[in-house]
């Protein structure tokens, strides 16, 4: 077993952890944070998708203890301080960029991190930044108007 | 203002964004604390004896509870399961661990039960199954043939059963013709793979009754199928449906590794739990389509059809479920929109050593449908007629009375020409067909393809006496809320947010205190689930048929207290208040009738059958003539399915069915090698769409209303992924007609593509 201390959603957690426990079976099992899920075994869809350091990573192909000492961000800590929806969750709501609802997390995250990368991507930049998060409900057409509608908000804020 | 008909926000979507969804994985309850983890040794033979299986070292690993196998089931008094239906081949049983014989790579051997999720995945490789091969039997033919063998010789045949009778083919079909095409197509297998993948999680109580939790499309048949395999009464066992992460058809029932993770729970008395890897779902759920199909088409040059011929193989795996049954209701939707004279057709369904075929999107409709618009370009090409002008001249006229076509099928209402020309006026048809014309004429690398696919589809059909029909429950409380119980069961569709519209509507009530349940069997004992795009039609209509009960029952609750007559009630929705007629300051509000007694209404809505949705797609590709590369531009969609309610959500559903048919032609295949070995089991490997592969789509608006229910409306669950697939594949082979091609096969692939072109010049210049 071996000691990690990681910031999550802003709480420092220490655990002692098996050394080849997944970061998302820490973050789902050990600390009951289930927004994120696993949807395939090899790096391939997205659905884990959470940040690591403010950048997004596919937390199933990451170790726990490969987090220690980082600041990880999952879907449940992006909303407001109220609970209620950030900017990215609103947008997908507003959107339907979202049904079954199970990449729907690691879409969050990973357009976190598309936009504070890119915060005017056009069309096909939102295409090419998700093309590592798979969705099998929306055909996309809404996840990326979602992601472009969070783009005018964000930059909108910003002004 | 009425609420149908507007873009409400979904209800479900807070949760889903920021805590997300419960799914089976996700279910945290107390009756499965301690729970157990079970995870499966599956078969790496396509087709295999089982000589022996050790499970020593297994039983010795670190956490290891238990390893069971087949004997053990046998010996418990577990029965194999029979093929779904008494028209299939009884022989042909799948035992839910394999007992003898290995019938497809991924198919469960043992079990393995640990304490801890990781240690089952290092105990499952101490399982030593001893396998002694068989011929592999991957390609339908050969399984038609036997020739490679039989998967179950006591079946004497690799014939699950049959359709039609080919033998009463008529020979002359095409007389008359001018024009005959003909070409033997291929509806590849393709894998539904849903975000979430297959689980389960069972305990049995001190009553000796078990609860699953499963992710399924309709608890009270995985109730049926669950107790059936187990050998116990129906009456003990009940199913809790978590959210589901998509199912696509293939959700529906129950699987074996489900059965055995609740077997496992009763023999060790302890919570079980069971969650697959996607390279388990990948060979272990059911795949869709496998069909091959033979189209023969004829008619005039003038672009008249005559006759039509589909004669089908289909491909059920190794195992018979809904697979085999698929091929009936392509038969049924054989002529789709189109006027033909003399159409006939029928089929074969065979078992092959691969994975189980089952229902996906469509479910045996967009086979028929991929076949009929291919054989329409077919025969366009063959007659040089544009597609769009032999669509036009064969295109049944705009019905409003039922349509029985010569297959049996009642088309409810349809207004097929409208839509083809309402999606080729948004599309630019002909300012398409110019800018193909410059490009043909210049050589460019980049020639433009242009498909188009006119399609009806039959949705809600049910096999109930009196018609398809389904239940609801509404109940008013005391505070002004309201609860619904539906036996239909989403899984991303929406329906907690478009049933409380429903209610809203009639009630009154804002729908954030409406609350929807499904899926718990206990407390909804009745439903058919969420599949055929069934569940507004009959579902919703069921809903707002409670609703109005409802309210005349409150009615006379309301003349009471009022002590008026209730003929001269009059209910103000706005305020869902009760008040005497020309007296508005004399009312009663709907929820204090529930505060002497429960105001609720249980009630059953019939539909005088299926209804017919329809539309046609045009899509627009280019593809590198070089490369043989294709790249997906555009498409545009009429799909008309009656009335909307909520267009927010019917867009996102024709979204997702555009998406999931275009990547059926262009890109998704289940492949095998041919010793049966899967070649597309990870989705590092098998061709998941991704969101660069695909433009944005444009949809036109169009409704023509069924008067099968009060609402007015068809299912518009399947119909993109209907329409597109043909669409896409016509535009890419439009793409290079001019070449000489005629016909690629789905998925249109860079290889595939490039060979088409470059057999076609071959074939000219020789």
């Amino acid at each position: 077993m071996t000691e990690i201390k990681i910031t999550v959603n802003g709480t420092v957690r220490s655990d002692e952890v098996e050394p080849r426990l997944l970061l998302i079976h820490y973050l789902r099992e050990t600390l009951g944070l289930r927004a994120a899920n696993v949807g395939c075994d090899t790096t391939s869809c997205g659905a884990c998708t959470v940040l690591l350091d403010g950048e997004s990573v596919k937390s199933c192909t990451v170790l726990a203890v490969q987090a220690s000492g980082r600041a990880v961000t999952t879907a449940e800590g992006v909303t407001e301080a109220d609970g209620s929806l950030g900017v990215v969750q609103t947008a997908f709501r507003e959107e339907h960029g979202l049904q079954c609802g199970f990449c729907t997390p690691g879409m969050v995250m990973a357009t976190t991190s598309l936009l504070a990368e890119n915060p005017h991507p056009t069309e096909q930049e939102v295409r090419e930044g998700l093309e590592g998060n798979f969705c099998r409900c929306t055909g996309y057409h809404n996840i990326v108007r979602a992601v472009l509608a969070a783009a005018d908000k964000l930059s909108g804020a910003d002004a | 203002m009425s609420i149908l008909g507007t873009r409400v926000l979904r209800t479900e979507d807070p949760g889903f964004l920021s805590t997300g969804a419960i799914y089976t994985e996700d279910v945290q309850d107390e009756r499965l604390a301690g729970a157990c983890y079970v995870h499966f040794v599956r078969s790496v033979a396509a087709h295999a004896t089982i000589a022996g299986i050790d499970t020593s070292a297994a039983l010795d690993a670190d956490g290891v509870v238990a390893v069971y196998t087949a004997a053990d089931l046998a010996a418990d008094g577990v029965k194999p399961l029979k093929p779904i239906m008494p028209s299939m081949n009884q022989a042909m049983l799948q035992t839910l661990l394999a007992r003898d014989t290995v019938r497809f790579v991924g198919e469960p051997v043992a079990a393995v039960v640990t304490e801890q999720m990781y240690q089952g995945e290092d105990a499952i490789e101490l399982v030593d199954v001893d396998y002694d091969f068989l011929p592999a039997v991957v390609d339908m033919n050969d399984a038609l043939s036997g020739e490679k063998g039989l998967l179950f010789p006591a079946a004497g045949t690799n014939v699950v059963c049959t359709f039609g009778d080919a033998s009463a083919a008529n020979p002359d079909l095409f007389d008359g013709c001018d024009v005959v095409a003909s070409e033997v197509i291929q509806n590849r297998r393709v894998a539904p793979a849903p975000m979430e993948s297959r689980a389960a999680a069972a305990v049995w109580g001190e009553d000796g009754r078990l609860t699953a939790w499963i992710p399924n499309q309709g608890a009270q048949g995985t109730k049926a199928a669950l107790a059936g395999a187990l050998g116990v009464a129906p009456d003990t066992v009940r199913i809790i449906t978590p959210d589901v992460g998509g199912a696509f058809g293939a959700k529906f029932g129950v699987d074996a590794e489900q059965v055995v993770t609740c077997w496992i729970a009763k023999q060790l008395g302890r919570p079980a739990r069971w969650s697959e890897t996607r390279m388990e779902n990948l060979v272990g759920m059911t795949h869709g389509r496998a069909q091959q199909q033979k189209i023969t088409i004829g008619g005039l040059r003038d672009g008249t059809v005559l006759a039509y011929r589909l004669e089908i193989l289909q491909d059920s795996g190794a195992y018979p479920k809904f697979g085999p049954f698929l091929p009936s209701l392509t038969i049924l939707m054989t002529p789709g929109p189109y006027r033909i004279p003399r159409a006939e057709s029928w089929a074969t369904s065979v078992v092959t050593t691969t994975t189980p075929v089952g229902a996906y999107r469509g479910a045996g409709r967009p086979e028929a449908a991929a076949a009929v618009d291919r054989a329409m370009d077919l025969f366009a090409s063959a007659a040089g007629v544009d597609p769009a002008e032999v669509r036009r001249k064969n295109l049944l006229p705009t019905f409003t009375e039922p349509h029985k076509t010569a297959f049996g099928a009642v088309y409810d209402s349809g207004d097929y020409v409208t839509a083809l020309e309402k999606a080729l006026a948004a599309a630019d048809y002909q300012g398409l067909r110019a800018e193909q014309a410059r490009r043909r004429a210049s050589g460019d690398t980049l020639q433009l393809g242009i498909g188009l696919s006119s399609y009806v589809e039959i949705t809600g059909p049910g096999g109930e006496a009196g018609g398809p029909n389904e239940n609801g429950t509404v109940e008013v409380h005391p505070d002004g809320t309201a609860t619904v119980l539906t036996g239909t069961s989403p899984h991303g569709q929406g329906h907690q947010t478009v049933w409380a519209m429903l209610v809203s509507e009639e009630l009154g009530i804002p729908i954030d205190k409406i609350t929807v349940k499904w899926g718990d069997t206990d407390l909804v004992p009745h439903g058919g689930g969420t599949g055929g795009s069934r569940s507004l039609q009959l579902g919703g209509a069921a809903v707002q048929q409670a609703s109005r009960e409802l309210l005349d029952v409150a009615r006379e609750r309301a003349a009471e207290t009022l002590e008026a007559a209730p003929a001269d009630l009059v209910y103000d929705v706005a305020a869902s208040a009760f008040s005497v007629k020309g007296d508005p300051d004399v009312s009663v509000p709907l929820s204090s009738l529930a505060q002497a007694e429960r105001l609720f209404v249980r009630s059953v809505f019939t539909s005088p059958g299926p209804t017919f949705p329809f539309g046609t797609h045009v899509a627009v590709v280019e593809v590198d003539t070089e490369t043989g590369k294709v790249f997906f531009r555009r498409i545009v969609t009429v799909d008309d399915a009656g009335t909307v309610i909520n267009p927010l959500l019917a867009e996102g559903q024709r979204h997702g069915g555009i998406a999931q048919g275009a990547a059926q032609a262009f890109l998704e295949e289940v492949v095998y090698d041919d010793d049966g070995n899967p070649l597309t089991a990870t989705l590092a490997d098998y061709p998941f769409l991704s969101a660069t592969e695909v433009p944005s789509y444009e949809l036109v608006d169009m409704e023509t209303p069924t008067s099968y229910n009060p609402l007015g409306a068809k299912g518009i669950g399947e119909a993109g992924s209907i329409g597109s697939t043909p669409a896409v594949q016509n535009a890419v082979i439009d793409a290079v007609s001019h070449l000489g091609v005629t016909h690629i096969d789905m998925p249109t692939s860079s290889q595939r593509v490039w060979r088409a072109i470059n057999a076609a010049i071959a074939t000219k210049e020789t």
